[in-house]
């Protein structure tokens, strides 16, 4: 055929993969990434996965190493089963913020969506990782995979060791705190080198310890009198309220023995790993969707790769960033995807072409130009709270006609309190920030008193919000979980703020 | 390109979350043992060997979090998608409770809890589903019975298949063989045909190196000669892992399916004792993979029958239960001989029978089934409406009331009632319960 004999130097040129086409594409798109958007990433390791194991993976939070935990066999199960029957599709990759930054792609993909992700994963999502300031501060993107092999580990030698149920019980009580399980504000007392120098000491120590005795690789089941001092001495060092309730728990829990400390902290430490990742969804998700819009859309126009393959990443592109409007049988919320990724480009047209109403709004940026500068500022220095804060625009919120309603669960009625216009677009984006504050959403619980000397009763207290009590279907069960790792009576209060 | 690189993974072993899985199951096992039983109910007969969507109440493993109640204060929301409202309109809230779903029913007890869904493999489903069941008095140990043979490492040899080879062995014989016979190692070869290229590179050797040539020449044609004479591997070390058969000591088991399919038996009961024997059949298919079935069918007449026609054909005619027995007696004198085999027996029936031919099975039972059996289990298929009018023990159809009178004297005979597909699990389990001695 004609065309076929003036074919350019496509990457490639059917649906099928290589190892070989992948590397080329990945060049090319590794190309764009450093010399045009001067992305700044962690080296890449890209995976090639089957269904099966994505499913895997699915079921354990995405990561590759994860302790036993029959919850994890439950979302297995319903992942598994929902995919089998087709309810659901399975992610095109799973990228883990990890230095090498690991991502995986599944088999079934076709190449024009292993660009696709590449891409998005191993350059959009990577290049958040190693610069947005949450994850630098809050993550160790070096140590997480091998403290979660020291974690899975540590919990399989506990089972053998304790026994299955023991473990569980722990493990169960620890998951349903974990939303209470993390600092939000205060960076934790000693969670910094020295901290993470001496677990590593002690992580070593005990690996040495399993290679020559065998006796001595079991958990500790008693601690010493100097380990007791310490933690004690930490415990007084804590100033109530604390609002991270696994930490004063794994601390001063006046029952637990030291290796259901370690289970408690290994909790909490996942928790906290993943709580960057929670606030930055939209942000996150729109770095990386722009990043593979962008270098997808270049590669066309540098006739690297063909129509058909442009036609097909359109048409995934399109559904990522679809939003249903909210009366839409599919609205199940604001699609992370679509807001990030249309503000992204919203804040490059802002720099390139402003209007009058830009310049108003964005005096900073409006015309700025290097749109690459403004745009990794961002990506580095906020979250989606204060990003959306700062710059949601009146043209975004008008293409998604916004608007905020007012819910008083004590009226009939529900009031709409702002839309997108002149009047509006300041309320309803302060709404639509406040909507991805997680200290919003997730009960505001802190340990207010334990009289460790006396009763050793332990105090909480949920600072109630605007009238927003606890729902009273899981309060109970929490509480009884709580009172598991505590011991003694433990009494939770709710006062408004 | 130094930054990426690519890892294969597809290879990987498959089930990382296998252990996950066997703590979930043990988790939810009250549940999922309930909801597996219940499902058993609505199967067809073919659908009872294939696993199964089960749902259990997501309340038994539930994973709680504090949350907010969505139902208290107030709150504001932002939403895509604005087409008619301005600010200050007022939406009146749907009703509670109902409103939210779209055309989903309300469920009739109000505060459901949501149940989860997922699919039990087909081991799984049956492991689960016989647990704690077993052949009652399953205790003559066959002395003839030798058929069954397992291979078991036993050694080494010279000889055998290729595949046998033991290769740590071989190679292990090689090398001392070449340790002994001094065999050049191809090391030291190379050594001496550098040093021998080196000094023909040399374009006007000295006679000390001309000497040296020709005494690396020689050197390395002995060595060339031994090797030839002490191969790598000689046919002499090879070694094959050795196999030999081993009797193992096996139970042998024989279950005779007696089922009715006369006239009288409705389409409804015909299925019924099907049901039952399909159990019957996969439970012994599952736990005991040396036990022998056989079925027999009968009308007026009894024959023996394989596996496909007992349980898929129809076929009908008068009845005469007796002839269910004796065609049992002769398949097991035939083939099944008493002091060799564990025998079992499980009769399914209507209980009507030809008038005075319940005396006869009586007969039969006392004087040539009952001696050799080790347990006996008598399955009556009851209308619905009899049920009622049976409800006593006592009462019943003719072969009931007969076989009442004898069994007290047999405690491996036991009988049992079966009128709707929801009996036959209890009374399967009832009949095959593990600690059944000890309960009674």
């Amino acid at each position: 055929m004609t065309i076929a004999a003036e074919k350019p130097d496509f990457l490639f040129d059917t649906a099928d993969w290589d190892f070989e086409t992948l590397q080329h594409t990945l060049d090319a798109i590794e190309e764009i990434a450093l010399k045009d958007l001067e992305l700044d990433i962690y080296p890449n390791q890209i995976e090639i996965i089957s269904s099966e194991q994505m499913l895997d993976a699915y079921s354990s939070h995405g990561m590759p190493l994860m302790y036993r935990h029959w919850s994890f066999g439950k979302h297995f199960a319903r992942d598994q089963m929902m995919y089998q029957k087709g309810y659901t599709g399975l992610a095109y990759e799973i990228v883990i913020n990890s230095n090498p930054c690991i991502a995986y792609l599944m088999e079934e993909n076709t190449m024009t969506m292993q660009a696709l992700v590449m891409a998005h994963a191993s350059f959009g999502h990577n290049h958040f990782f190693k610069n947005n300031y949450l994850f630098r501060q809050w993550t160790d993107a070096d140590g997480i995979l091998s403290y979660l092999d020291f974690a899975k580990k540590y919990i399989a030698r506990c089972e053998d060791e304790y026994g299955l149920e023991e473990v569980e019980s722990i493990l169960d009580a620890a998951h349903a705190l974990m939303d209470q399980g993390v600092f939000r504000y205060n960076r934790p007392p000693r969670l910094s080198e020295a901290d993470k120098m001496a677990k590593l000491a002690a992580r070593a120590k005990h690996e040495e310890l399993t290679f020559n005795d065998i006796w001595r690789t079991l958990p500790n089941s008693e601690e010493d009198d100097d380990e007791k001092e310490e933690r004690q001495l930490e415990v007084r060092n804590i100033k109530l309220p604390e609002e991270n309730l696994l930490y004063f728990i794994e601390k001063a829990s006046p029952i637990l023995r030291p290796w259901q400390r370690e289970l408690v902290r290994i909790v909490r430490n996942v928790a906290q790993y993943f709580y960057p990742q929670k606030q930055t969804k939209v942000m996150n998700e729109g770095c990386a969707t722009f990043v593979h819009h962008y270098i997808m859309n270049e590669l066309y126009n540098q006739g690297r790769i063909g129509e058909g393959a442009i036609m097909e990443f359109l048409h995934s592109h399109s559904s990522v960033v679809f939003q249903p409007d909210f009366d839409d049988p599919r609205y199940s919320g604001i699609n992370p995807y679509a807001l990030g990724f249309a503000m992204m480009e919203d804040l490059r047209r802002i720099c390139e072409t402003p209007t009058q109403e830009d310049a108003e709004w964005f005096p900073e940026i409006a015309g700025f130009g290097d749109w690459r500068a403004v745009l990794k500022d961002a990506w580095a220095n906020f979250r989606d709270e204060s990003f959306l804060l700062q710059y949601l625009s009146p043209k975004v919120m008008r293409d998604f006609r916004l608007f905020a309603i007012a819910d008083d669960s004590a009226e009939s009625h529900v009031e709409v309190a702002a839309i997108h216009d002149d009047r509006g677009f300041r309320r309803v984006r302060e709404k639509l920030s406040s909507m991805y504050d997680l200290g919003m959403h997730d009960p505001n619980i802190q340990v207010i008193a334990a009289d460790l000397s006396g009763d050793r009763a332990l105090k909480l207290r949920h600072d109630v919000h605007n009238g927003r009590t606890l729902s009273e279907k899981t309060k109970e069960a929490v509480l009884t979980h709580i009172e598991e790792l505590w011991g003694y009576e433990v009494e939770l209060t709710e006062e408004d703020v | 390109m130094t930054l990426s690189h690519f890892i294969d993974r597809r290879k990987n072993p498959k089930g990382k979350s296998l252990g996950n899985r066997q703590r979930f199951l043990r988790r939810a096992k009250a549940q999922i043992k309930e909801a597996v039983n219940k499902s058993l109910r609505d199967r067809s007969l073919k659908e009872i060997n294939k696993g199964e969507k089960i749902s259990i109440p997501s309340k038994s493993t539930a994973e709680p979090r504090f949350r907010l109640d969505s139902e208290a204060g107030e709150r504001e929301m932002v939403h895509p998608g604005n087409k008619e409202f301005s600010q200050g309109d007022k939406i009146k809230k749907p009703p509670k409770g109902g409103g939210k779903g779209k055309g989903k029913k309300a469920s009739t007890d109000g505060d459901s809890e949501d149940a989860f869904q997922f699919t039990l493999t087909q081991d799984e489903f049956l492991d689960i589903f016989f647990e704690d069941l077993e052949l009652p008095n399953l205790v003559k140990r066959s002395l003839k019975e030798i058929k069954s043979y397992a291979y078991k490492r036993a050694g080494i040899t010279v000889a055998g298949a290729p595949t046998n080879m033991n290769l740590i062995r071989t190679m292990r014989n090689a090398h001392g063989r070449r340790l002994a016979l001094r065999r050049p190692s191809t090391k030291e070869m190379n050594a001496l045909k550098e040093r021998l290229f080196e000094l023909e590179r040399i374009a006007q050797p000295d006679e000390g190196q001309i000497a040296e040539i020709k005494d690396i020449i020689d050197q390395l044609e002995k060595m060339e000669k031994r090797r030839r004479w002490a191969p790598f591997i000689d046919p002499l070390d090879v070694r094959y892992n050795a196999y030999e058969p081993t009797p193992v000591e096996t139970t042998a088991a024989v279950m005779f399916c007696l089922m009715d399919v006369s006239g009288s038996m409705g389409e409804r009961e015909k299925d019924l004792a099907k049901r039952f024997y399909m159990l019957l059949y996969l439970f012994l298919k599952r736990r005991y993979e040396r036990v022998e079935v056989v079925f027999i069918r009968h009308t007026h007449h009894a024959e023996e029958v394989d596996e496909e026609t007992f349980f898929y054909s129809r076929q009908s005619g008068g009845t005469v239960v007796s002839t269910a027995l004796e065609k049992m007696l002769e398949v097991q004198k035939d083939r099944f001989p008493s002091h060799e085999w564990n025998i079992y027996v499980a009769q399914a029936s209507d209980g009507f029978t030809q008038s005075g031919d319940a005396k006869a099975c009586v007969e039969l039972l006392e004087t040539a089934v009952m001696p050799i059996s080790q347990y006996y289990a008598y399955i009556e298929i009851l209308d619905e409406r009899e049920l009622e009018v049976f409800s006593s023990e006592d009462s019943g159809a003719e072969l009931w009331r007969a076989y009442r009178s004898f069994a007290p004297a047999w405690p491996n005979f036991a009988q049992t009632r079966i009128a709707r597909p929801q009996d036959i699990f209890p009374v399967f389990r009832e009949l095959f319960a593990k600690n059944k001695r000890e309960a009674a």
